[in-house]
């Protein structure tokens, strides 16, 4: 069972960066644990940090201003790398959602095993969200999962977002695929008979 | 009027549920030191075994050493994660090809090479390139862990199924131009997310005259535009590779195989999502210039300019250009090259160290390159030692390393230093991709020989 998923209101982290590839996220070269954990602190390690260790004054994450559990991203996030060290790092690093106008497939998938809501909007709704958090930092949204709605708080622009009424289930409920697919083990043998 | 793709998949499809997410039955799966560990911590906290052990295949792959592998490895959380690879497969009975054993290579290039991969399959891995495989006509694809998981304790993954799309490329190639220019190209003109939320099947005739080897190149990438997979559908040039292959069907049986092979193909009035054709012709040696693989151009081209794009485009485009240290308008050829690499799951079969091998024949590395040539797999580095490719090779002053997946995502000792400017026939020229602040420049075997000899971006053509 893991935490369940239902409404989130938050600020937000912006990053307006198009094309976010999974090796960003999490070089390569933090792969190397046999465990889930500890992966967060290495979240966007190379924008993060300098070669010292050092935080970088000019990456969002490492601002005084910006704070919260939804990440706010460019489009097409997630690209490359299958490597499901990317939704644990951004969980690991206290994110709840990842809001963007387009998703890579395999990230999706990933986010969504690991109750990392990745929340599709329209190319019009994310530059309204970055416009508006730029001019407020405190700016909030709603994540509302039961009626798949997002909504900037302030401004009350709001949009509706699909996700796999399946997918939604699992996250509502805190299921996961593993323990649905063991429990119908007895039906994929008799498909392996065919 | 299905697609080759539908009828693999509905035809592995045990049970669809409300909404479309399909239990998909997983003929064939593939793990790897980096993305199982978890799998199998997670399958003994809840205390149930690997369902079908016999249809699970490992190898050791992204953190082995490419010299000295006969010695232990030296970096103790790569050698961790290769021993706790080592005891999962032993523990539950999996078939794996260790480190130095005349089966090892990078996953992509031993399940082809042994047979393991056939048409018709289902095959995954927890690898974003598992889309080599379907080269062979099977659907093959990339997953995370949570699904590897999944894979292992039941067989069957859960996805939704993708949209079809085709890619068409028809006529005859310009000398010169290798089947990584024709990815290359094809992601250049589509983008990285271009095919996200589609199963690629590439078909015409460029593609049917491609050897298997080249195809499993193009197919490697498809992730590269975002797709799910891609895949060529199986032909004679499929079974010849196949046939007496290890694990490939024997005597009667593949006969049998063959007939059903034969049969796997789109029908003529099969309707894709999306179809695209492309003219071979208008493909030129290519290189890219940014910091995803999308950004490619010819060799002999400039780097485009950012004019008409939206701005959240045009400050990604700023942003990767700033970080490769080149300027909108700058030709590519004559550039500065400080390494070349030669390898992985994209460029690392024999058919590539043959191109790159015979080019430098009789040529010397220029002084200023730094190469590393990497084999895809065991097998691979004997057939080039056998064929007097090594010492093609040596005399030209490059050395052939050890098998693994080496300087394409830099897990092991084989990094480029910052700042410094790589020639890969890898897949991926992400920021920090081969290691931090590392510029990698994605190219064909060809290109990689051309700035090998000359220390310079070279279009190979002009030395042929």
């Amino acid at each position: 069972m893991r935490q369940k998923f239902t409404t989130l209101r938050s600020t937000v982290v912006p990053l307006p960066i198009e094309n976010i590839d999974t090796d960003q996220i999490i070089p390569a070269r933090f792969l190397k644990a046999t465990t889930r954990e500890g992966f967060g602190e290495n979240l966007f390690r190379d924008w993060r940090y300098d070669k010292e260790g050092n935080p970088k004054a000019d990456f969002v994450m490492n601002s005084s201003i910006y704070k919260g559990e939804i990440l706010v991203a460019g489009k097409n996030f997630g690209c490359g790398s299958s490597r499901e060290h990317a939704a644990w790092a951004i969980d690991g690093a206290g994110f709840r959602a990842v809001v963007s106008s387009f998703f890579a497939d395999i990230f999706r998938n990933n986010a969504l095993n690991n109750g990392l809501l990745p929340v599709v909007v329209s190319e019009k709704m994310l530059a309204e969200i970055f416009a508006t958090a730029e001019k407020d930092a405190d700016m909030q949204l709603d994540i509302d999962l039961p009626t798949q709605t997002i909504k900037i708080l302030g401004t009350g622009v709001k949009e509706s977002f699909e996700i796999a009424p399946y997918k939604k289930q699992c996250l509502m409920s805190g299921y996961d695929d593993v323990d649905f697919l063991v429990s119908i083990r007895s039906e994929i043998e008799t498909f392996e008979k065919r | 009027m299905n697609t080759l793709f539908d009828k693999i998949w509905d035809s592995h499809t045990v049970r669809t549920l409300d909404g479309g997410s399909c239990v998909l039955y997983i003929d064939r799966q593939y793990i790897h030191e980096v993305t199982s560990p978890q799998a199998f911590a997670g399958l003994r906290k809840r205390g149930i075994e690997v369902f079908r052990p016999a249809q699970v295949t490992a190898s050791p792959d992204h953190n082995i050493p490419t010299k000295n592998q006969h010695l232990p490895i030296a970096e103790p959380q790569s050698a961790q994660q290769v021993a706790t690879l080592e005891s999962n497969c032993s523990e539950n009975g999996i078939k794996i090809f260790p480190i130095g054993s005349e089966r090892n290579g990078i996953i992509h290039v031993i399940g082809p090479q042994t047979g393991l991969t056939q048409p018709g399959m289902t095959i995954v891995c927890g690898d974003s390139h598992t889309s080599t495989h379907g080269a062979l006509g099977c659907i093959a694809f990339g997953i995370g862990t949570s699904e590897v998981e999944m894979a292992l304790a039941s067989q069957c993954i859960l996805q939704s199924k993708p949209k079809s799309m085709r890619i068409n490329v028809e006529g005859e190639l310009k000398p010169g131009v290798c089947s990584k220019d024709i990815i290359l190209y094809i992601i250049s003109m589509l983008g990285t997310g271009g095919g996200t939320g589609h199963f690629v099947e590439f078909a015409g005739s460029a593609i049917r005259s491609l050897s298997m080897e080249a195809r499993m190149t193009i197919c490697n990438m498809s992730i590269e535009m975002g797709a799910r997979g891609g895949m060529i559908a199986p032909d004679q040039t499929t079974f010849d590779y196949l046939r007496g292959r290890e694990f490939a069907p024997q005597g009667e049986e593949w006969e049998k195989a063959v007939e059903r092979w034969s049969k796997l193909r789109s029908d003529d009035d099969a309707i894709f999502d999306k179809e695209i054709t492309f003219d071979a012709a208008d493909i030129e040696p290519m290189i890219t210039y940014g910091t995803n693989p999308g950004m490619g151009i010819a060799v002999n081209g400039e780097i485009p300019s950012s004019e008409g794009m939206d701005l959240a485009s045009k400050t990604s485009y700023a942003k990767a250009l700033n970080y490769m240290n080149f300027a909108e308008g700058d030709k590519m050829i004559g550039k500065q090259v400080d390494y070349v690499f030669v390898g992985s799951c994209t460029n690392g079969r024999i058919e590539d160290l043959r191109a790159f091998a015979y080019f430098v024949k009789g040529r010397k590395k220029a002084d200023n390159i730094t190469a590393w040539i990497v084999p895809g797999s065991k097998e691979v580095e004997r057939m080039a030692i056998e064929e007097g490719l090594r010492d093609i090779l040596e005399e030209a002053g490059f050395e052939l390393r050890q098998p693994g997946c080496s300087a394409c995502l830099a897990m092991n000792e084989d990094k480029i230093p910052a700042g410094k400017y790589c020639v890969a026939t890898s897949n991926r020229n992400f920021e920090g991709r081969q290691g931090p602040e590392a510029r990698t420049l994605l190219a064909g075997p060809l290109v990689a020989a051309a700035a090998a000899i000359t220390g310079v971006i070279t279009d190979p053509r002009t030395m042929m």
